[in-house]
């Protein structure tokens, strides 16, 4: 069933996001022949707009505006719904991003319709539109359809391949009307990421747990990674380990952390509760190191240690080393 | 001042997955057993962000509200017993089995309902079906600004300034009031009530209100006005065990784990 969508974009450098790509991907795919929208707002935007063509989008709604580069959900809310009116989508897609999350509801909000959050599968079931989530804490997958249209979404960061890109195609770029106030005021901002090579971007993810029982456990699992590659190798926590002050919050991984998709992800002293593994079950290969045979984490990972961090690290590294 | 806390009742998120497990006739979770119902987490750090505020600005009420069974008077009861002053229980056959739109309209009722109120606070996300919606729908539905997943919130010259997560760090924003803030962990622990307050709470009044009593439609709430239609919940299949390195000593398995890696080509 052809259906119109429209993908909610987002763009750095003049250059559309990973995650726009794979949700330009999946409304191809969905659209069966319907027209695929995207929008994209912020200083660079029109230029942006060229490389959404080949990944799929028919039409991208743009503007240009500085205001936008600050994301403010009022005034973003008003130019996507200036293009859902010119676009009369049956499908939002929008990222499970700091935008998309705030952005969705009030649109569905506004749209008379409902908002699901945080998908992993958006698909066709004999011609309506259903789509998948972890509930639980990631226990539980929930699948949903939709009695409003037009159905929103928001999707999960890798969860979705873009399509093989379509060189040479074009598309025509409508401009969005001006900007509207905000009834917030950003006062400032302040970066807390880590230096270097990002947990999301990382080939090899290795993550401490509160098993590692200080913040001086973290030198070992830097080492680990270090010895792995600096760049390659990137250190993430868990939740525990994050909100006992060991290590910066912005390195959680987990349901209320980053997800992330390495091709090998270390968990050293972690339980493997749902909420972090779902943020790293889609990992390559999992391998785990925990005291406790009977942790959680063993039924995710693909080979394990049973054993002190203490003592496996330390040889680990050095065995890491001579096989370079 | 007037503050509204929302928080929800829910079985202990923590529960281990061994012990979780769905009814797939009934697309429910099957109540494991000696699993506590719990407030959910970042509701009782809403409620710390609130006690916070009341304490820093005094002359405050705060007010916290639920929409759930019976069993979520504990929930409330909780809340009271860290400080907050008045409950209010949404309770109402016809608010059963809906999805996040129609409990933030239940909601949304009962904050009008309660008229004069300044701010109110949220979790990031209902800790069993994680949805985190619910405090931006209800700004919605108050035609209120609203801030999300906030490490830290402070009130001053009838604004809100809220230091709120995002992807690469923080961002500082003002909203006026009346404004929805919803708190994450980030923003720190709750408190712990006294057993005094706990007996304190025990006496303080928890109101009930049915759908009628919010001028809500049976037909618009819960089940028959929910949206989002639930067809099929179920547990995701693990792949199994993994394999375990078995040397005699650290070192060994050390270098079992690398050969292994080598082998299968990821290092
Ligand atoms: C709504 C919600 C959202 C959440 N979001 C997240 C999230 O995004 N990310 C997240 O991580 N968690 C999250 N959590 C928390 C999650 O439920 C767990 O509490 C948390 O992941 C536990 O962290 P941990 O594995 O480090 O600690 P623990 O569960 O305490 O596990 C420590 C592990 O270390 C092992 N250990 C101890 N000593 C040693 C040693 N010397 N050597 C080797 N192993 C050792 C132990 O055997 C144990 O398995 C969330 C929870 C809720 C309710
Ligand atoms: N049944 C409920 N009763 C009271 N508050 C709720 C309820 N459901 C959700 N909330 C509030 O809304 C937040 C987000 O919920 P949700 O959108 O369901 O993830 C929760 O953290 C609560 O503060």
């Amino acid at each position: 069933m052809a259906r119109n969508v429209l993908v909610v974009g987002e763009f750095s450098e003049g250059e559309p996001s990973t995650t726009t790509h794979e949700l330009l991907g999946a409304a191809s795919r969905l659209s069966d022949g319907g027209a695929v929208g995207v929008t994209l707002l912020g200083s660079g935007a029109s230029g942006a707009a060229a490389a959404t063509f080949p990944a799929g989008a028919g039409k991208a709604f743009t503007n240009d505006d500085a205001e936008y580069d600050v994301f403010r959900s009022d005034q973003w809310l008003i130019a996507v719904l200036a293009a859902v009116e010119q676009s009369s989508p049956d499908v939002i897609l929008i990222a499970q991003s700091t935008a998309g999350r705030e952005l969705a509801p009030r649109l569905a909000f506004r749209l008379d319709t409902a908002a699901a959050m945080d998908c992993t599968m958006v698909q066709d079931e004999g011609g309506a539109l259903q789509v998948t989530r972890p509930a639980y804490g990631g226990n539980a997958l929930a699948t949903y359809s939709f009695a409003s249209s037009p159905a929103v979404a928001t999707v999960r960061a890798k969860s979705q391949d873009p399509i093989a890109p379509n060189a040479g195609a074009t598309g025509e770029s409508v401009a969005l009307p001006g900007v509207g106030e905000s009834r917030t005021t950003v006062i400032g901002r302040e970066k807390v990421e880590a230096e270097g090579l990002q947990i999301q971007d990382a080939a090899v993810v290795v993550s401490g747990g509160r098993g590692l029982g200080s913040p001086e456990g973290f030198e070992l699992v830097e080492a680990l990674a270090a010895a792995i590659g600096k760049d390659k190798a990137a250190v993430g926590a868990s939740r525990a380990a994050c909100d006992l002050g060991w290590y910066p919050p912005s390195q959680q991984v987990g349901l209320t952390g980053k997800v992330v998709t390495p091709d090998l992800y270390i968990a050293v002293a972690i339980s493997g509760a749902s909420q972090h593994m779902a943020g790293c079950s889609g990992s390559k290969t999992i391998i785990a190191i925990n005291k406790d045979s009977e942790a959680n984490i063993f039924k995710s990972a693909r080979f394990g240690i049973v054993g002190d961090y203490k003592q496996v690290l330390p040889p680990l590294i050095e065995a890491i080393k001579a096989a370079k | 001042m007037h503050l509204v806390v929302c928080a929800k009742q829910i079985p202990d998120p923590e529960t281990p997955p061994s012990a979780f497990k769905i009814d797939p006739a009934k697309n429910e979770v099957i109540p494991a057993p000696g699993i506590a119902l719990v407030l959910s987490q970042f509701d009782g750090i809403a409620a710390e962000a609130a006690l916070r505020i009341k304490e820093a600005a005094g002359d405050t009420k705060i007010t916290v509200i639920s929409m759930g069974a019976e069993s979520a008077q504990q929930a409330i009861k909780q809340v009271l017993a860290m400080g907050a002053d008045e409950g209010v229980l949404l309770q109402d056959p016809a608010f059963d089995k809906g999805d996040p739109h129609t409990t933030a309209k239940v909601l949304t009722a009962a904050i009008k309902k309660l008229g004069d109120v300044d701010a109110v606070f949220c979790g990031r996300q209902a800790a069993d079906w994680d949805w985190g919606v619910a405090g931006i729908l209800i700004a919605e539905g108050l035609g209120w600004p609203v801030s999300i997943i906030a490490k830290g919130v402070t009130l001053e010259d009838g604004k809100v300034r809220v230091q709120r997560v995002i992807e690469d760090g923080y961002e500082t924003v003002d909203l006026p009031l009346p404004a929805v803030v919803t708190v994450s962990n980030e923003f720190g622990e709750p408190r712990y009530p006294k057993l005094q307050q706990i007996m304190q709470a025990a006496r303080k009044t928890v109101t009930t209100w049915k759908a009628a009593d919010l001028g809500l439609d049976p037909g618009e709430v819960g089940a028959a006005g929910a949206r989002l239609k639930l067809e099929r919940l179920y547990v995701p299949e693990k792949e199994g065990k993994a394999e375990i390195m078995q040397g005699d000593t650290p070192a060994e398995q050390a270098q079992q784990l690398v050969a292994k890696l080598q082998a299968a080509k990821i290092l």
